[in-house]
């Protein structure tokens, strides 16, 4: 690992501050993914910033009809939220399937969607859920967030501070977990919301993405056998050495269906 | 350099480290506890779990300066004063919970943590909470009834040696 100037602001401001000061400077909320990438020297920024002393970062909450978790909020806090789990159900277990238990308790939901991994499980939560990242600056609607390649609508001093999620009628998640890594070799949020469904995907594409032909399909009817015509082009989806985008594609079938009959 | 200042094993503890410089690197190499074992550094194993806090971590996927003013608790803090082993390290005796005993210190760490959080869990979900600690020696079993002959003596359905 390169070495670097470390910083642990004690306010949202001066994190922000920083960011925009320092000529390389890299937010660590977690760490879970960063610290791996520092050690191979995929990055070697000048600065790290650690948000980790921002207690108002931290925390699940209920405001009317939306869960709002703190961007610093780590996945076990959400997995175990008793607010989470009456609300969002999908949402929690979502969150207990990240990594293992140990990196529960430190990688959080603002750094996961910060990064994009397209394999992580969160973007197709906040795809799927429909869920608004709020920044510093601005909120930013799950439609608008996802750009490309671990890249995200986030400006280079913009830092995610809660996500939103509004309660949905039923969800559920779905998701091929890669057997060594943990991560999403596809990964399935179906959400119903009234008349409204939303099908988002993650693992399966460069980011997280949805399926409008589901959605419609699933509209006129909420039944796993309304989907089983509709695939998605394999084309589209990555292909390496997992598995193809032949075998994502149907996945992203097969999982769409679970959840659908899991919601 | 930064001064590092936090509690192990129940005192407080400094030392002047680089930013970049691991909680595990600080254990072993500055603070000379190197129980806690490092195995393949990519935060897969599981050979370098702590508590901090009162919850496991990977101590290779952190700072040593993110540790600072915080609480951590390594294999060596387990035992009494006195030696007498903590209820975790009996029960993998007990249960022949180690061959080479590399990846031991991290599997009684997390042992612990699943103790702690989820008294009563069946062996399914002990193994499912076993998925961040890998033993190559294949010693799952004695390592699974150890744990659960804590969390849930019950559910130990036979003695690994009957």
């Amino acid at each position: 690992m390169h070495n670097f100037d470390y910083h642990a602001p004690a306010s949202l401001d001066a994190a922000v501050s920083l960011l925009s000061e320092k000529e390389d400077g890299k937010i660590v909320a977690g760490g879970m993914t960063l610290l791996p990438t520092l050690k191979q020297r995929l990055a070697a920024p000048s600065d790290l910033i650690d948000l980790a002393g921002l207690s108002d970062l931290r925390g699940v909450r209920r405001e009317g009809d939306e869960i709002v978790v703190g961007a610093m909020t780590c996945h076990a806090d959400v997995a175990a939220s008793d607010v989470v789990k009456s609300a969002i159900p999908a949402l929690a277990a979502l969150a207990g399937v990240i990594g293992d238990p140990a990196v529960r308790h430190r990688g959080t939901i603002g750094g996961s969607l910060a990064n994009s991994d397209p394999a992580a499980d969160y973007p197709g939560a906040v795809m799927g859920l429909n869920g608004v990242i709020v920044t510093n600056k601005r909120r930013i609607a799950a439609d608008d967030y996802f750009v490309g390649l671990f890249e995200t609508a986030l400006e280079r001093d913009e830092i995610i501070t809660s996500v939103r999620f509004p309660v949905p009628e039923r969800a559920a998640y779905q998701k091929f977990r890669h057997p060594a890594s943990g991560y999403a070799v596809v990964g399935v949020m179906v959400a119903k919301f009234g008349a409204n469904v939303r099908v988002g995907v993650t693992g399966a594409g460069p980011h997280a993405f949805r399926v409008p032909a589901m959605e419609a399909a699933l509209v006129k009817s909420f039944t796993a056998d309304a989907i089983k015509d509709v695939k998605v082009n394999a084309g589209d989806m990555l292909s390496d050495i997992h598995c193809s985008g032949e075998y994502r594609a149907h996945l992203v079938n097969v999982l769409a269906r679970r959840a659908v009959a899991a919601a | 350099m930064s001064k590092v200042t936090l509690t192990v094993n129940g005192k407080e503890r400094s030392a002047d480290v680089e930013p970049r410089t691991l909680l595990a690197e600080l254990l072993r190499d500055h603070l000379g506890l190197t129980g806690t074992h490092v195995g393949c550094d990519t935060t897969q194993c599981g050979c370098c779990i702590v508590h901090l806090d009162g919850k496991a971590v990977k101590s290779c996927t952190m700072l040593a300066v993110q540790a600072s003013g915080k609480t951590v608790v390594t294999i060596e803090g387990l035992a009494s004063a006195d030696g007498a082993l903590h209820p975790m390290q009996e029960a993998f005796r007990e249960h022949h919970g180690l061959q080479c005993g590399f990846c031991t210190p991290g599997m009684v760490m997390m042992g612990v943590d699943i103790a702690n959080r989820l008294p009563g869990a069946d062996e399914k979900t002990v193994r499912e909470q076993l998925e961040g600690n890998l033993c190559r020696c294949t010693g799952y079993q004695g390592i699974v009834e150890a744990i659960l002959s804590v969390v849930n003596p019950d559910a130990v359905k036979e003695h690994h040696h009957a």
